[in-house]
């Protein structure tokens, strides 16, 4: 397999490219239960976070798979995007470089910024989620995930390549808004997954039609099929228009309560990127239950994004 | 260039505008314009064509500007520029926005007035006249409808019309407020004289509602839903085209409709024209050859308003060209400087540059470029040249009322505004050899066929062998 | 030779071309047994003895090792696996396939930790396994078991039990197997 250089998107990635990095996520999977849990692999390395949007977790899921790889972290954090009108990416971009930095972690609120900067730049730049674009790491996270812990692929044999053949998954929520529905779907579509989209029309993306994908408003009676039930963040902050009458109604119809978990199969795990908004689009006592695997979810990513750093950083 | 030198010296600044005593030939030739094709070289002396004579009749003692194996056309005129003087001298001025003009054949082209000061009274238009008197060609300030185009209140049209002001507009914004469209329509209908008038003031569209575009960046359709880039439906162009329409139709006013990107604007501008209104359409060359696939690069050069548009819409568009509904070929020359373009899609000014590759871009992609005599007629589905030419020259000049001056056929007499294309000519778009401040095209190091070998304003050659003479 | 150097392509890997044979399976058998003697002998019997083979060229062998020594001693001993690829200094040097487990079956503080492998040379997994140990603990003492000690070191590093030393050219190549050892090259795979 060719060596990628960046990690912009999912379809960039490729089937291959996600199997490898499942691959390579499973080397990495022992580590947090050692004593010490850091290897030397990139040490002497320099990655820098380029936050131009707030984000506590990925930010720290990233520092956290640097530091257990030895390299050095520097983080360069905009909160306020406003800020940033006017200034050069480009600019920005090079003084990193001239810093020492040997890949880039960028996310910013616009989309395709990471593609910008890999264009100008000559080290790997790991997209950490652009706009409404991709998050690729975590739709990484998430398939990881799925594959470790969902009890139909756990059977399977140790050394058979990763599928997701015969899992249905639904994802259910801002649709529209959400960059992590872009990659997921995408992943999910290559590793074999059905994929269902329950939301309000109002959160569907425009042409949904030409996604490879079911979509329903009706979630309900869609739950008895899923496998996967995976809820997105009601994104308020992204709402520049209105396309929901009230929270209480999107709660009412879309929301995870018990009632709604029961109708789902017995196996069935829910999961959701975080942060959970307790209340809007999952109950409390649902966000306790065993098969919510949102810890998990937030372990594997360490897990995952090492291996792609490692993926890029090791020639 | 034999006696270039001797040109250069006999150049002399009369009245601001550049002059040249003594007879110029532009010999080898096919003349190309509303009268059709013939084989004659040009003789021009004193800003206007002296004679017509045949290929093998000698001219002593004068500028020969080699034609062999190329077009000679009326200057090109273009109905929409952004010369962003005042205000955005980092990104064009008027000096090196009309030298790029000239470069791209136009002898002629209407400057957009959303500068910094806005062009929305007289002494800003005065102000852009003086700067323009030396430009390498005419440069045609437009004025606003509205002050400062905030859509509200009416500038003082009256005023600038008397400066020579025809194209009035409120481009990059578009009136949201019906009741203000109607306003100025009746108004500048009032004084345009009726339709009676040739030269009466037009009302240039960019048709927007900006509540259906909001914060869009690109055409609303599968590649926005895949690229997670906010849409701008066709709807928010379509809506207002058809008030627009609907409001010209009730004043008697004359419409113009802006860069024309979706199929309803088409199929209403069609419908206007086929009722006998004074509606016209200017199309760009960015959208008759880009598609919104191009927004996958995230490259904010392809950032533009009206948005690159899908596959079969482009189709309209183009369908619409060869079938004569639209009236001209417009380049909305957008000029940005690196500033604007290197930063954050979402960020990113919209605009496209274009006076310099649109001749380019339309011979490469519409037009016949084998020998003119034998495709007098279209039956491919694409141009003949003389098409072209009127798309790009004569019909234009009608719109902004410089015709016959621009655009006019070429005969003894008219006043010498003229392009030479050589249409076989390939060349790649080299950044460091455009004239415009800004190289935000995205035609940017891409090969290009046909290209602007001399340009005449007003009898004096502005382009020779492909050089700006500056 | 590690089933890694086998996927890698030229130069770092290719077909192996066997040329002579270094030791029968009989002796290589006959080698381990002696090896387990001495490791019960120099350690006192089998009290806190880890063995732990170096992916991938030592897994086999320690199993081997570790079957020998538990039918001497009648007692359980722990096994393990250890995989060194993040811990090499030739990171980005050359290419590299993390993909062997690495299972370490208790804590190592005061353990006594045999490593096993299949070749020593330069020294340098030794030396990247030594690093590794340290992360799980300390372990009261390491030792190093190998089949073949071919020479060539890199590093100061040196064997406490040695089924054979054979002096090899660099660009020669041993390959252990459970049919013996055998000696010969590298040759490169045709691309397709």
């Amino acid at each position: 397999m060719t060596q990628p250089k960046h990690l912009l998107s999912i379809e960039d990635l490729g089937l291959d490219g996600i199997r490898e990095i499942m691959r390579l996520s499973d080397s990495f999977a022992d580590l947090a239960n050692r004593p010490i849990p850091k290897v030397p692999a990139l040490r002497g390395k320099v990655v820098a976070n380029v936050f131009y949007e707030n984000s506590t977790r990925t930010r720290l899921s990233f520092e956290s798979a640097i530091k257990r790889l030895s390299a050095d972290v520097m983080t360069f954090v905009v909160a306020n995007s406003s800020v940033n009108k006017g200034e050069s990416l480009k600019d920005t971009a090079n003084t990193l470089l001239e810093l020492g930095a040997d890949a880039l972690i960028v996310r910013h609120s616009s989309a395709g910024v990471p593609m910008q900067i890999a264009s100008w730049v000559d080290v790997p730049v790991i997209n950490a989620g652009d706009g409404c674009h991709e998050h690729p790491t975590q739709a990484l996270l998430d398939c990881y995930s799925i594959s470790k812990l969902h009890k139909k692929l756990r059977r399977k044999s140790k050394n058979s390549a990763i599928s997701f053949n015969g899992l249905v998954v639904g994802i259910v929520g801002d649709i529209l808004h959400s960059r992590v529905a872009r990659s997921l779907v995408t992943a999910l579509n290559l590793l074999g997954a059905e994929v269902v989209l329950a939301a309000p029309r109002t959160m569907l993306p425009p042409a949904f039609e030409s996604w490879d994908v079911v979509v329903s408003n009706d979630f309900d009676s869609l739950l008895g099929k899923l496998d996967i039930v995976y809820l997105l963040r009601i994104q308020s902050e992204r709402m520049k228009v209105v396309s929901i009458p009230s929270l209480r109604e999107y709660t009412t119809w879309y929301g995870l309560s018990m009632k709604r978990v029961k109708m789902l199969q017995k196996d069935a795990l829910i999961m959701h990127p975080g942060p959970m908004n307790q209340g809007v689009e999952i109950t409390p006592e649902v966000a306790q239950l065993p098969n919510c695997i949102v810890g998990e979810q937030v372990a594997n990513g360490v897990i995952t994004r090492m291996a792609v750093l490692f993926r890029l950083l090791v020639p | 260039m034999t006696n270039a030198d001797d040109l250069t010296r006999s150049f002399e600044n009369k009245a601001g505008y550049l002059k040249y005593s003594g007879e110029i030939v532009i010999y080898g030739g096919t003349v190309i314009d509303e009268l059709g094709y013939r084989q004659v070289d040009v003789v021009i002396e004193d800003g206007k064509i002296k004679q017509l004579v045949e290929p093998s009749d000698l001219v002593p003692k004068s500028l020969k500007l080699d034609a062999t194996g190329c077009w000679v056309t009326p200057g090109l005129v273009d109905l929409h520029a952004h010369l962003r003087e005042p205000g955005f001298e980092d990104s064009e001025c008027i000096e090196t926005g009309s030298t790029a003009a000239a470069l791209g054949g136009y002898t002629a082209v209407v400057a957009m007035p959303n500068t910094e000061p806005c062009v929305d009274n007289a002494s800003v238009v005065r102000d852009i006249q003086k700067i323009a008197a030396t430009a390498l060609i005419e440069v045609l300030p437009a004025g606003a409808i509205t002050k400062s185009r905030q859509g509200e209140t009416l500038s003082p049209m009256a005023e600038m019309a008397e400066l020579g002001v025809r194209i009035f507009t409120d481009d990059g914004a578009g009136i949201q407020d019906g009741h203000v469209m109607r306003m100025a329509m009746e108004y500048a209908s009032g004084l345009s004289g009726g339709l009676a008038n040739d030269n009466g003031i037009v009302l240039a569209s960019h048709a927007e509602d900006t509540s259906l575009s909001a914060n869009g960046q690109m055409h609303e359709g599968i590649w926005s839903s895949k690229l997670g880039i906010p849409g701008i439906l066709t709807q928010a162009e379509d809506v207002m085209v058809y008030r627009d329409i609907s409001l010209a139709k009730l004043t008697g006013a004359r419409l113009h409709l802006m860069h024309i990107s979706t199929a309803e604007s088409v199929r209403l501008l069609a419908l206007a024209k086929a009722e006998g209104f004074w509606v016209t359409g200017e199309v760009t060359p960015h959208h008759l050859t880009l598609t919104d696939e191009e927004l996958k690069s995230f490259d904010p050069t392809m950032k533009v308003k009206p948005p690159l548009r899908s596959s079969d819409i482009q189709q309209s568009l183009k369908d619409a060209l060869y079938h004569g509904i639209v009236d001209a070929v417009a380049t909305d020359h957008a000029p940005w400087s690196k500033q604007f373009k290197e930063c954050a899609f979402q960020d990113a000014a919209f605009g496209i540059s274009g006076l310099e590759t649109a001749l380019s871009v339309m011979l490469s992609s519409f037009c016949q470029t084998e020998q003119p005599k034998n495709v007098a007629q279209s039956n491919t589905g694409r141009l003949t040249p003389q098409e072209l030419i009127g798309l790009m020259s004569s019909k234009p000049a009608r719109i902004a009322g410089v015709y016959p001056r621009h655009g006019g056929p070429i005969q003894k007499g008219a006043v010498a505004n003229l392009c030479v294309i050589d249409p076989n000519f390939e060349w790649v778009v080299n950044p460091e050899e455009m004239a415009s401040r800004s190289t935000n095209t995205p035609w940017l190091k891409k090969k290009l066929k046909g290209k602007i070998r001399h340009t005449i304003f007003q009898g004096v050659p502005v382009v020779m062998d492909m050089v700006a003479q500056r | 030779m590690a089933e890694r150097e086998r996927m890698l392509r030229p130069p770092h890997g290719g077909k192996f071309v066997p040329r002579s044979e270094v030791m029968s399976a009989e002796d290589t058998k006959r080698a381990i047994t002696r090896i387990a003697h001495e490791i019960l002998e120099r350690n006192k019997g089998a009290d806190n003895l880890v063995i732990l083979g170096l992916q991938t060229g030592g897994v086999d062998l320690t199993h081997r090792l570790a079957q020998t020594l538990e039918e001497l001693e009648q007692t359980p001993i722990q096994v393990g696996t250890l995989d060194v690829a993040f811990y090499r200094d030739d990171i980005g040097l050359r290419p590299m396939i993390p993909q062997a487990e690495t299972y370490i079956p208790c804590n190592l503080d005061n353990k006594i930790v045999v490593l096993v492998d299949d070749v020593l040379f330069t020294g340098r997994t030794v030396r990247a396994a030594l690093n590794a140990i340290s992360d799980w603990g300390r372990a009261s003492c390491i030792q190093l078991a190998v089949m073949i000690d071919r020479g060539h070191r890199e590093v100061p590093i040196r064997p406490d039990y040695v089924g054979k030393n054979i002096p090899t050219r660099r660009d020669e190549v041993i390959d252990v197997t459970e049919e013996g050892v055998m000696i010969g090259e590298m040759v490169k795979i045709k691309r397709q």
